[in-house]
């Protein structure tokens, strides 16, 4: 033991290896549970579609399938932009590490968004049936009903999934300020690796999320 | 012990491969292939592609301890465990009844020059 040990290194750890391999191991056990989290939404979602194709097929048509994939290229490029902010932790670049959690963070609200511009146009309908579950559902099929859960599973699964980056964005801007003060350099950025593995893990739901709910109807 | 640095010309390498797949899950998505399951099919090999490539590279899998690859590919098993052993019940009641029901009639209607057991179709 010597007094020589870094600001850095919290005293449980012997030494910053150890401390960055614990981060990376406790990060992934966590995200293994977010696996097993969505793969629950997403194994009600494949059992009741094969129940009711007809329902699935008809609600995947009626979400905008041009806003959902903006959203897709935006939340791609904010994992590109979080993977060049540990980049930049990595390589000792203080300035870019910032500069790029901001990016991520701008990217990630403009997803959230652009989301938001979704749901405001399927909770103030223009057209005469009205997709929200619950008492004013209506759509002119006799699978409305059917239809209902369809637009249960999408508001909840893609509402989890905007959770998820809220909290990512909180985050994020927590962060931001600390690389603003230069916390994170090459010998200790465990925050930026651990919050990046957080957010890239969310990029890859979305990437599942939007072919099954926008793309299924479309052929 | 040095970490393996991702250089910036991989990672925008990889976001290009991503570009093109998003592009391409769109399009072949207003091609009808006959059948719908061909649809999904092509629709999810792309998917986990994608999510290979953020998980090799953003996620620093390729160059991350066995260990990680282990953590990483038990949430696979498990997955599987859960959908696959689900869906054996939900994809095989519609049959397990329709045979249960042959089965009764053929007991209460045995035809002449047939087995009384009808067997599994």
């Amino acid at each position: 033991m010597s007094d020589s040990k870094p600001s850095y290194l919290a005293h449980h750890f012997d030494h910053l290896e150890q401390q960055k391999q614990s981060a990376t191991l406790g990060i992934w056990l966590f995200l293994i549970t977010e696996v097993m989290f969505f793969g629950g939404l997403f194994l009600g979602y494949i059992v009741y579609r094969g129940l009711y194709p007809e329902a699935w097929h008809t609600g995947s048509e009626k979400l905008n399938v041009i806003l959902g994939a903006i959203n897709t290229v935006v939340l791609i490029f904010s994992s590109l932009t979080m993977a060049l902010a540990v980049h930049g932790a990595q390589t000792g670049s203080r300035k870019k590490t910032a500069n790029f959690l901001l990016a991520t963070i701008i990217l990630g609200s403009i997803f959230l968004g652009i989301k938001a511009i979704e749901y405001h146009a399927k909770f103030f309908p223009t057209t005469d049936y009205n997709l929200i579950p619950g008492a004013n559902f209506s759509y002119p099929a006799a699978y409305a009903d059917q239809m209902q859960l369809f637009f249960s599973f999408y508001f909840t699964m893609t509402g989890m999934h905007a959770i998820h980056m809220v909290i990512g964005i909180g985050i994020l801007i927590w962060l931001y300020v600390k690389a603003l003060q230069g916390t994170y350099h090459e010998n200790y950025y465990n925050p930026v690796e651990v919050t990046g593995l957080y957010w890239h893990f969310v990029d890859i739901v979305w990437i599942f999320l939007f072919p099954l709910l926008y793309l299924i109807g479309r052929h | 012990m040095k970490h393996h640095i991702v250089s910036v010309k991989t990672y925008l390498a990889i976001f290009l491969v991503l570009m093109v797949l998003t592009a391409l899950t769109v399009y072949v998505a207003y091609i009808d292939f006959g059948h719908g399951l061909l649809n999904d099919l092509i629709a999810m090999t792309i998917a986990v592609v994608k999510a290979m490539c953020v998980l090799v590279i953003f996620m620093h899998l390729k160059y991350s301890a066995k260990l990680l690859w282990l953590i990483a590919g038990s949430s696979v098993v498990w997955l599987i465990v859960m959908v696959g052993l689900t869906l054996t019940d939900y994809r095989s009641r519609e049959w397990m009844e329709s045979q249960l029901h042959r089965a009764i009639e053929w007991q209460a209607n045995p035809p002449a020059e047939q087995p009384a057991h009808p067997g599994l179709h």
